[in-house]
């Protein structure tokens, strides 16, 4: 299961307003700006939608597989049993679209499992279902 | 207040001498504020303002101590305390993961000592009784930890596992620091230290109004941070004794301040072996255990800081080996190497990596200067993550990060080829999923 998180349009309309913004004002460099600006937003919506893209999580029967990252590709392994809690978080941005981020916390400091850019009633059922899992299989310390 | 055994109902309320040794300093500050005033230099006229502050001291630290109590509540230890903001803390013995007696130098002079029990979770407190007579210490911690182990205080229930019995069995010494080496080990370790105040001793000798100089502007206070940081670790480890009970590991020792402290069999997170650069023409290494419990907050007393137990702060490699085999019998015996390619990321820890794995446990070894050996036994892990960079790459290596609740070991398969390290995070994974389900072996 993936999802994706197509935040790279804001960097695509960003881009576009710069350009217009120097189209109107009408002189040679702005319009060399322009064209710098659009070649920016579309190289930033590339980065950041391969970069949303690596994100990805699959619930198997004993633990969860978070993966994420481009440059340094990361791929963890948090057994149920060992989650002492989970906690959903949504951003004003991420308010906005609906989404949420749903992170996971074992008693090691150094875990970083975290899934951004759920639609929130996915993050709430994933939530939902690690809790449950995460008792019925729960381990001491 | 209560030299016996009370009934467990019952509250008890901590020494009435906690306040002044609370106090610490603070009262060597008051003697040394009262004792011209005793003299009768002055007229006590002027001294009223301290003789205020003196008293709302006093009196707060009366306060404190009369509105805290405690008492063990079935298998909780419940600790009541605060005037205005009142605290009502409840911590179940079953998590205790160490107690630890701890009996500052002025804790000593009144014949009181504090016990700390530390829980796990990392945003979990520590409860702590201080002061308590001494006396009634030893007691006090034989019956936590057998209520710990799931022993009912009133001692009737039959013990589950045959050797349960409160009675105080005969202890294992399995080593003891000895002091010249602490010293030469603390020095060779912070040799830097040494270096600048060598130097700082000649300059003096050839000019003195430049070091003078130096010292007043903030070298004075550095030099002093240095020295307690210099003497805190001696204080700490001084004569530091490890012991095998049946209840756990013992831990004992101190100058000063004296800290005894018992870690229950199977709450190791992780255990590490550190040889620095310095020490290792000597052979020497020192072994530390790492048990799960919170970072240190800010705040928090000096003793606090005490958190990663040395188990031989210094000690020929040899016994730092013994004591592993000790701790995870089944520990990793081969280690193998990274591939040679693995220089070009790392140069200068190639020489140190390697990691191996045996059913239970996992080990890996690493450092630049220093090496360190790390062991995680697999039941206590936590979570496991494979890291590839960009050098790595290209290199076709990844590294496989082992995740233990403990706080300082960081156990990582570091500069793996990359179709090991996937292999190996496989592997991990099943082999501590089997872990975790077999019944705890110690």
């Amino acid at each position: 299961m993936l999802r994706r998180l197509e935040v790279g349009a804001l960097a695509l309309l960003a881009s576009l307003v710069l350009a217009v913004v120097g189209a109107l004002s009408g002189s040679g460099i702005a319009y060399g700006l322009a064209l710098v600006a659009l070649v920016a937003g579309a190289l930033g919506l590339r980065f950041v939608g391969r970069r949303f893209g690596s994100w990805g999580y699959a619930e198997r029967e004993e633990d969860l597989l978070v993966r994420r990252g481009v440059m340094f590709a990361r791929l963890s392994v948090v057994p149920y049993g060992r989650m002492q809690f989970i906690d959903v978080t949504a951003g004003p941005l991420e308010r906005a679209f609906g989404l949420a981020t749903v992170r996971l916390h074992t008693a090691a400091a150094a875990t970083d499992a975290r899934i951004p850019g759920l639609e929130r009633g996915e993050a709430a059922r994933l939530r939902d279902s690690l809790a449950e899992l995460g008792e019925a299989q729960a381990a001491g310390l | 207040m209560s030299d016996t055994q009370p009934p467990p109902e019952h509250w008890h309320r901590l020494h009435p001498l906690s306040p002044l040794v609370r106090g610490g300093r603070a009262t060597i500050a008051v003697f040394i504020i009262l004792i011209p005033i005793a003299y009768g230099r002055d007229s006590l006229t002027h001294e009223t303002p301290q003789l205020g502050i003196i008293g709302l001291i006093v009196l707060a630290g009366v306060v404190s101590w009369l509105v805290t109590r405690w008492r063990i509540e079935d298998d909780d230890l419940r600790i009541e305390t605060g005037l205005f903001r009142r605290q009502s803390l409840r911590f179940p013995l079953a998590q205790v993961q160490a107690i630890d007696v701890v009996r500052p130098g002025l804790a000593r002079l009144f014949r009181v000592a504090e016990l700390r029990l530390r829980m796990a979770g990392s945003s979990g407190a520590t409860a702590r009784l201080a002061y308590v007579a001494e006396h009634e210490v030893e007691p006090l911690r034989d019956q936590l930890l057998a209520l710990a182990r799931g022993a009912r205080h009133e001692e009737v229930a039959p013990p589950p596992a045959g050797e349960l019995e409160p009675v105080r069995q005969e202890e294992h010494v399995l080593a003891v620091v000895p002091t010249g080496p602490l010293v030469a080990s603390i020095l060779l370790e912070n040799w830097w230290l040494v270096v600048i105040s060598v130097g700082l001793l000649v300059g003096l000798a050839v000019s003195p109004h430049t070091v003078a100089g130096l010292l007043a502007g903030g070298g004075f206070v550095w030099a002093l941070s240095m020295a307690t940081f210099v003497w805190r670790r001696f204080n700490q480890q001084y004569r530091l004794t490890v012991a095998e009970g049946p209840d756990g590991l013992h831990l004992r020792g101190g100058l000063v301040a004296l800290t005894a402290e018992v870690i229950r069999p199977g709450r190791v997170q992780a255990v590490k072996l550190v040889e620095p650069f310095l020490w290792r023409p000597l052979g020497w290494c020192r072994l530390e255990v790492d048990v799960a419990g919170r970072q240190r907050r800010k705040g928090e007393g000096e003793a606090q800081r005490s958190e990663l137990r040395a188990l031989i702060p210094v000690g020929k490699r040899s016994l730092g080996v013994e004591l592993v085999d000790r701790l995870l019998p089944d520990r990793p015996r081969e280690l193998s190497r990274p591939p040679r390619r693995a220089f070009w990321k790392s140069p200068l820890r190639f020489p140190a990596l390697s990691w191996g794995r045996s059913d239970t446990c996992v080990a890996t070894t690493s450092g630049r200067l220093r090496r360190v050996t790390c062991w995680v036994p697999l039941e206590k892990v936590q979570s496991l993550r494979h890291v590839q960079g960009p050098v790595q790459r290209r290199l076709s290596l990844a590294s496989v990060h082992v995740d233990t609740a403990g706080r300082t070991v960081h156990a990582t398969l570091r500069d793996r080829d990359a179709a090991e390290a996937g292999r190996a995070l496989a592997d991990l994974t099943d082999l501590a999923r089997a872990a975790r389900r077999r019944p705890a072996l110690t």
